[in-house]
C-alpha cells in the first residue's frame, strides 16, 4: 500500500496529487469521504487533483470532463473512458492507497509520449 | 411525452439525448444531424487534429458501449418547422413529428463574402474543413489568418508549429477585446510575436486577391499581405434560418427563457443556435463548448416538466491552447470591470487576472495557472450569473 498523508493534512474539499506511475489523485469530499483515482484525465494530459471537486464528482480543470470518484465513470464529455479507482484505507489517521492492478486509461497524448520514450 | 426529436447531432444534441435518458424519458427519440458523422469534439480541429497529432477516431464523443436507444438520422438537415402539426421537414423531403423538440442546430463559420470559389481560402468548423485546411498547411507556405479570436489564434499557433510563415490580421485595436478587454487581450496576444507570428491589429481587410487561387490579402490601410492560404476566423452565424416563419421567436439565435424554453410550448433550444435569457433579462448567445455541454440538462428538464426548474446556470467558461500556453477564461467581464493580477505577471507570460465590478469578482483569466484558475472559476460560479 502507498502511504499518502495524514488525513488531518488533507482538508475536506481538497485534493492531493501523489507521485506514482501513473500519478494518483486523492480527494477528501465535503461529506468527509476519501477517494483515490488516476490523476491524469483520460481525455488529455491534465491533473484531476487540480480539478473542481463537487460532491462525489471531479471536473477536469481543462476541458470539463467529469468523473464519478466512487466508480471512475465518465459523467460528462469530452472524456469517453473511465479513470481507474484505487482502494483507500485509513489507518491510525493516515491515508493509504491500494493501487489498482487494472490497466490505466491514459490519454492519447501521454500514451504516444510513453511509446516514444519506450522506443528511445 | 411519448416522442422527442433532437434537431442537431453535435455536442449539444448528444448531451440533450443523454440528459433525456438520464432524466427518465423512455419514449421514442430521433436525432437529426446535418453532418454525416456521429457527434465529435470540435475544439481539437484547430489544434491537435489540425496538427495531425490525433486521428479522427479520437474526436468521437461516444464511448463504444453507449446506447441511447435513439434513431440517428444523419446527413439530413431540417428545412422547416411546423408548430401546428409539430413536425419538422428534413432535407430529403421527409417529415418528422414529435411531441417535444430540442433545437440544437448550432452555428456555422462566417465566410468572407465572395470567396466561395477561391481556392486556398478556408473557414474551420467541421472535420471536412479541418482536413481541407490541413492539406494546405505545408511547411514554408504563407498563411494569413483574418481575425485574432480563439480559432484564428489557434490555427496560427498550429501553422507555426507546422513551419508556415504566419500573419494574423485583426480589425479591432487588440485581439479578444470583447471577452478580455484591451489590456489583457494585448497581454495574451504577445504569444503571437514571441513565436514568430506577425500580428496586425486595428486594421480591417479590404479584400482578398487572386482569381482561381488566393494570392494575398489587401488591408484597409493600403498594405498588401501575400498569402498562399487564408483562414477566415471572424465568428459564427446561428443556424436558425430554417425556423423563420415557424412562430418561434428569433433574434441573434433562438430566443429562450432562463431554462431554454422557446416561445412555443414543448420546444427548447440549446447550444450555439440558442440565445438564453441571462440574469439581467438580456438574451445572450453563448457559443462556448461548456454551454453546449452543461445547458442541455437544464433545457431537457424544462422540456419534460413544462417549465424552468430554477437550476443554476454556470457562467461561461472557455479555454484555448496557443503556442503551448493554456489560456482559460470564465465569467463575463464587461467593459466596466477592472482587473488585478493575482499571480504571476504579464511580462512573465504566466498569470492569473481577476476582473471585479463593484468589488465583486465577475471573471477570471488564467494563462498557465490551471489549479488557481479552477479555484477562482469555482468562486465566480458560486455567485449568481453576473449581469
Amino acid at each position: 500500500m502507498l502511504e499518502v498523508c495524514p488525513l488531518a493534512s488533507l482538508p475536506r474539499g481538497d485534493a492531493r496529487r501523489v507521485d506514482a506511475s501513473p500519478p494518483i489523485a486523492v480527494f477528501h469530499t465535503d461529506d468527509g469521504e476519501v477517494f483515490a483515482v488516476d490523476d491524469t484525465c483520460s481525455h488529455q494530459d491534465a491533473s484531476l487533483a487540480d480539478g473542481w471537486l463537487e460532491g462525489c464528482e471531479v471536473e477536469c480543470p481543462l476541458h470539463a470532463s467529469k468523473f464519478n470518484l466512487r466508480t471512475g465513470a465518465v459523467d460528462a464529455p469530452p472524456a469517453k473512458l473511465p479513470v481507474r479507482t484505487h482502494e483507500v484505507v485509513i489507518e491510525d489517521g493516515v491515508i493509504y492507497v491500494e493501487l489498482s492492478t487494472e490497466a490505466p486509461n491514459l490519454p492519447p497524448d501521454i500514451r504516444s509520449r510513453l511509446d516514444a520514450e519506450g522506443k528511445a | 411525452m411519448k416522442s422527442i426529436a433532437i434537431i442537431g447531432a453535435s455536442l449539444a444534441g448528444l448531451c440533450a439525448a443523454r440528459a433525456l435518458r438520464a432524466q427518465g424519458f423512455a419514449g421514442e427519440l430521433n436525432i437529426v444531424g446535418a453532418e454525416s458523422n456521429r457527434p465529435y469534439d470540435r475544439p481539437p480541429l484547430s489544434k491537435e487534429y489540425l496538427a495531425g497529432d490525433i486521428d479522427q477516431a479520437s474526436l468521437t464523443l461516444e464511448p463504444d458501449d453507449e446506447d441511447l436507444q435513439a434513431n440517428w438520422l444523419l446527413g439530413l438537415s431540417a428545412t422547416n418547422f411546423d408548430a401546428g402539426t409539430r413536425s419538422v421537414t428534413l432535407s430529403d423531403g421527409s417529415q418528422l413529428s414529435a411531441d417535444g423538440f430540442v433545437l440544437a442546430t448550432g452555428s456555422r463559420a462566417r465566410p468572407w463574402p465572395g470567396t466561395e470559389h477561391l481556392a486556398g481560402v478556408h473557414v474551420l468548423r467541421t472535420i471536412e474543413d479541418a482536413d481541407r485546411l490541413r492539406a494546405d498547411l505545408v511547411s514554408g507556405a504563407r498563411l494569413v489568418v483574418i481575425g485574432a479570436g480563439f480559432i484564428g489564434a489557434e490555427v496560427a499557433s498550429t501553422a507555426r508549429k507546422l513551419g508556415l510563415d504566419v500573419t494574423v490580421v485583426e480589425a479591432a485595436p487588440s485581439p479578444l477585446i470583447g471577452p478580455l478587454g484591451p489590456q489583457l487581450g494585448t497581454a495574451v496576444a504577445r504569444f503571437h510575436g514571441d513565436n514568430g507570428t506577425a500580428l496586425h491589429c486595428g486594421v480591417g481587410v479590404a479584400g482578398l486577391t487572386g482569381t482561381d487561387r488566393v494570392t494575398g490579402v489587401d488591408l484597409a490601410d493600403g498594405r498588401h499581405v501575400p498569402a498562399d492560404v487564408v483562414v477566415v476566423g471572424i465568428g459564427g452565424i446561428p443556424n436558425i434560418e430554417w425556423l423563420e416563419g415557424s412562430g418561434i421567436e428569433l433574434g441573434n439565435g433562438v430566443l429562450c427563457d432562463r431554462g431554454g424554453a422557446t416561445s412555443i410550448p414543448h420546444v427548447v433550444a440549446v447550444g450555439d443556435c440558442a440565445a438564453w435569457m441571462d440574469a439581467s433579462g438580456a438574451h445572450r448567445r453563448v457559443e462556448h463548448w461548456t454551454g453546449a455541454s452543461e445547458r442541455p440538462a437544464i433545457a431537457v428538464s424544462t422540456l419534460l416538466s413544462g417549465e424552468y426548474q430554477g437550476q443554476h446556470v454556470k457562467p461561461p467558461y472557455f479555454w484555448s491552447d496557443q503556442y503551448g500556453a493554456r489560456i482559460q477564461f470564465a465569467g463575463i467581464a464587461g467593459p466596466d470591470a477592472e482587473f488585478t493580477i493575482e499571480e504571476g505577471s504579464l511580462d512573465a507570460g504566466s498569470f492569473l487576472a481577476v476582473y471585479r465590478r463593484d468589488g465583486n469578482p465577475v471573471a477570471v483569466l488564467g494563462v498557465d495557472q490551471v489549479r488557481l484558475f479552477t479555484r477562482w472559476r469555482r468562486q465566480i460560479s458560486a455567485q449568481p450569473t453576473p449581469i
